[in-house]
């Protein structure tokens, strides 16, 4: 089923890698776009500091911890791959995707909390980007696990070994959107 | 669709890839092949053009005879008069110049052009055209739904196009944004294809400068579009909760902000115009090189003119916000690089005219599109510097002129140069040739009156008639005998226009299948996809080619040949 | 496949995993000490830090090809260009000679405003 096209590498850069490269390129201004919309407001509103100080700095900090280990078994899912090692790899993809799962977990506790108090998306403006952000963003924690699982059933074949490294770089930049929120939703207060 | 039943012919002489024929959903609807993807990309927006023309027919048929029923439509509301230029403005540049230009062209023309077999990733190609088959969908249906579509116009600024209150349509509104915002996923993941293609599957031997300009300005506007969609990303998801869900992001009365929105959407939406330019300018640029049988004549240049006005276009969104509220010190900042932009643009079509310069012209039915289009999208630039000042925008903005304006930029973009790569690569395509004679019949049929809608615009424009407004007799200033008259020049050239455009369906629907047929280099181009078989095989060639030299090696002194294939070694 | 992974090793990559925790807690206890710069710099600042140690550690950034680090960058200029650019109108509540007038609402609740006469009066609320 592959293509001639997709063996060839006139740049040097396999086309896998490469693409997944360019898919951290749309993603940094989707973000980008939102977080700069954010700030803009958050400067422009001092009051919703007032707002800022509900979140839960606790969970937040967890989830950074839970991400940054996640991209830890992401990154030796990549070395196991190297290495040829298949199986190993996929265990640790599986890994990965528990993290995923963990903070998703923990992040529905928060916002179940947060409603329940009155904060919802419709709080103010403060809350609409709380939520907005945060959900864009564990909704492409979602997508990268569920595209994490399947590398993983093909990797455990030790087939297509190439996508671990390469479905890990687009889940470490989901960690660094992550690592980017933190203090933006959670520390400044 | 038995238009490939030549297609068929040529498949089973291939045995490139040794697997049977396939079905005809496997090979129509559930396709890899990006020749396939390219056709349903082309005739999905065909399709869509027929509904947007559609609509400026009712649209124009209300502003020239105010209050009378339009024939095929009725009476024409005011809020219908709204859905209709909205979704009129949406479609011609959502869902048919970009599909025709970037989808259709690109993924037809690249892996020809370049001596691949197909794009890097055929099944992504696939995903991305249901993608956008379903943003079609989606955005039919707001057309259908209780109260009608969207009339926010195509710019959709809150408070407008977030409350319902005030755009009546609850159910067209959301159903619009999500249209759009799917399309623009479609869009990404067809970039992406297309970028890593021309990047990494080049044939062997084929260095960066000898892509030919069309491949460089489609993954060029493919990068722009990238890059300057993001944050419209973020904000219609902004919107769309704004609109569904209560958050205020651009509700004043929440602490928000509308001029917000309006800066996420001219960010992109400057940008976006360029999208569209860039492969209309490249299409030009295939066609006049070989109908002049001359070399591109800076084809660097004219590479490096294209970045530049690239990063360039990230620089100029704001002018379309002079009168909107926006920092007056800004609007100062933004005159300055809307006018500078305007410079490599025209220095690229001085290029394409020094190209032409001693040439040995052909005036077939693609190259006099592509003059044409050099000639109508001169003055579509020339006007926006006039909108493009600040100072002049005051009295311009929001008036017909600026309709007008884009309109001679649109229309040669998304039309002319459309039309261009059309007949240029039918017989490629289709292995037939269109009939010439019909073809330069619509021609004219289509650029005469297409100047006989639009100068009568400007001039109302510059007079003060302003857009959106669906009946002028509520406007005495306006409503003066001298400008309605114009307003029914403008419609009648638009129905003189319109019916031209049978011309064309007839001329391409029977020689499609009845045409003359055509060999596989009937232009006698250099470029690599002429030296496939007419119409291409799955996987293209039997064996892939290599490149030897450049692309608009035409006229090489000492040669007996007047041109140079891009695969042939001396 | 990936020849690159052999320039880049060994990485101890559980010992980068440590750096980034022990970054992560002293961002956490940085907002304790009270002062607000203090806080800024060190949120951010070490959000800048892990950031940094992650993409070149784990994405191995640095040893892609140039063109993946000026396409990247390229995003990054664009997002600061962004912010730029409609900073002078969002960022701000008031300027000279105007200000955001956040007691503006949807439909009906009048109240001397020049807005008044724009709104539409029919008694809806804002949703």
């Amino acid at each position: 089923m592959k293509t001639i096209a997709t063996t060839r590498s006139a740049m040097g850069i396999p086309t896998g890698r490469l693409a997944v490269w360019w898919v951290l390129v749309s993603e940094i201004v989707i973000f980008g776009g939102l977080l700069a919309c954010y700030v803009m407001n958050r400067i422009a509103h001092v009051e919703w500091a007032e707002q800022a100080a509900h979140t839960n700095t606790w969970a937040g900090a967890f989830n950074t911890l839970i991400l940054l280990s996640s991209s830890l078994s992401a990154v030796l899912a990549h070395q196991a791959a190297e290495k040829g090692d298949g199986a190993k790899a996929a265990r640790l993809l599986y890994t990965t995707c528990l993290g995923g799962l963990i903070f998703l977990i923990v992040k529905s506790f928060e916002w179940t909390h947060e409603i329940r108090e009155g904060f919802t998306i419709q709080s103010g403006g403060f809350w609409s980007y709380y939520y907005t952000a945060a959900g864009l963003h564990a909704f492409h924690v979602i997508a990268g696990m569920l595209v994490m699982l399947a590398v993983a059933s093909t990797a455990k074949k030790n087939q297509e070994l190439h996508r671990v490294e390469n479905v890990g770089i687009y889940w470490h930049f989901v960690d660094l959107v992550w690592i980017f929120l933190f203090p933006l939703l959670y520390i400044a207060k | 669709m038995a238009h490939h039943s030549d297609a068929d012919a040529h498949h089973a002489g291939s045995a490139h890839h040794g697997h049977e024929e396939p079905g005809f959903i496997k090979k129509y609807l559930w396709s890899t092949d990006h020749k396939m993807i390219a056709f349903q990309y082309m005739f999905t927006g065909m399709l869509m053009a027929v509904l947007g023309a559609f609509m400026a027919y009712v649209f124009r048929m209300q502003l020239a005879f105010p209050g009378n029923p339009v024939p095929g439509f009725g009476v024409v509301s005011p809020g219908e008069y709204n859905a209709l230029i909205t979704n009129h403005g949406s479609i011609m540049i959502f869902w048919v110049a970009m599909p025709v230009l970037i989808a259709g062209f690109g993924n037809y023309l690249i892996p020809l052009m370049i001596g691949a077999d197909d794009m890097v990733f055929p099944r992504i190609n696939r995903l991305s055209y249901q993608m956008f088959a379903l943003s079609v969908v989606i955005l039919i249906a707001s057309l259908l739904v209780q109260n009608g579509g969207f009339g926010g116009a195509w710019t959709a600024y809150p408070p407008l196009s977030a409350n319902k209150l005030y755009n009546l349509t609850p159910l067209g509104s959301t159903l619009w944004l999500l249209a759009v915002a799917v399309e623009f996923v479609a869009f990404l993941l067809g970039g992406i294809n297309f970028i890593v293609t021309a990047m990494n599957s080049r044939a062997p031997g084929m260095k960066a400068f000898d892509v030919p300009i069309l491949v460089w300005t489609i993954v060029i506007a493919s990068i722009l579009f990238m890059a300057s969609v993001g944050p419209l990303v973020a904000g219609a998801v902004m919107l769309l909760f704004d609109q569904t869900l209560g958050t205020s992001f651009f509700n004043p009365g929440k602490g928000g902000d509308p001029i917000l929105w309006q800066h996420l959407f001219w960010f992109f939406g400057h940008p976006e115009v360029y999208v569209v330019m860039l492969p209309a300018v490249g299409i030009v640029a295939e066609v006049i090189t070989v109908f002049s049988r001359k070399k591109l004549f800076a084809y660097k240049t004219v590479i490096y003119t294209i970045v530049a006005t690239g990063v360039l276009s990230f620089f100029v969104w704001a002018h379309h916000q002079f009168v909107a509220g926006i920092d007056p010190r800004m609007a100062n900042v933004f005159t300055v690089t809307t006018v500078l932009i305007s410079i490599p643009i025209a220095e690229m079509l001085f290029v394409y005219i020094a190209t032409l310069y001693g040439g040995s012209i052909r005036f077939t039915t693609p190259m006099l599109w592509a003059l044409a289009f050099i000639a109508e999208f001169l003055v579509g630039g020339v006007t926006g510097i006039y909108l493009g000042a600040s100072g002049a925008d005051i009295h311009f903005h929001d008036t017909y002129f600026v309709v007008a304006h884009f309109h001679y930029t649109f229309f040669p973009i998304a039309i002319i140069a459309v039309m261009a790569g059309v007949t240029f690569w039918f017989p490629k395509m289709f292995g037939r040739y269109l009939n010439e004679f019909w073809g330069k019949v619509h021609f004219w049929g289509t650029i005469i009156p297409f100047n006989g809608i639009f100068i009568p615009l400007f001039v109302l424009g510059a007079a003060g008639e302003h857009r959106r407004i669906f009946d002028y007799h509520n406007f005495p200033h306006l409503a003066q005998p001298w400008m309605q008259h114009l307003r029914m020049v403008a419609t009648i050239s638009l129905l003189v226009m319109l019916a031209f455009q049978f011309v064309f369906l007839v001329n391409y629907l029977v020689s499609m299948f009845a045409g003359k047929k055509a060999e596989k280099n009937p232009w006698r181009s250099n470029t690599l996809e002429w030296t496939a078989d007419s119409p291409p095989p799955h996987g293209n060639w039997p064996e892939l080619p290599t490149c030897y030299r450049g692309p608009y090696e035409y006229s090489v002194p000492g040669r007996a040949e007047d041109f140079w294939p891009q695969n042939e070694k001396t | 496949m990936s020849t690159h992974a052999q320039a880049h090793h060994p990485t101890n990559y559980v010992k980068i995993w440590a750096i980034l925790v022990a970054l992560l807690v002293v961002s956490v206890l940085g907002p304790m000490l009270g002062h607000p710069v203090l806080t800024l710099i060190t949120a951010f600042g070490i959000a800048l830090i892990k950031a940094y140690l992650v993409a070149k550690n784990f994405m191995h950034i640095n040893v892609e090809k140039p063109i993946v680090h000026w396409v990247l960058g390229a995003a990054l200029i664009i997002m600061v260009l962004l912010y730029a650019g409609v900073m002078p109108d969002v960022g701000r509540d008031s300027g000279e000679g105007w200000k955001k007038d956040a007691g503006w609402h949807y439909g009906g609740t009048h109240h001397p405003s020049k807005h008044d006469e724009k709104g539409k009066g029919e008694g809806a609320t804002a949703h």
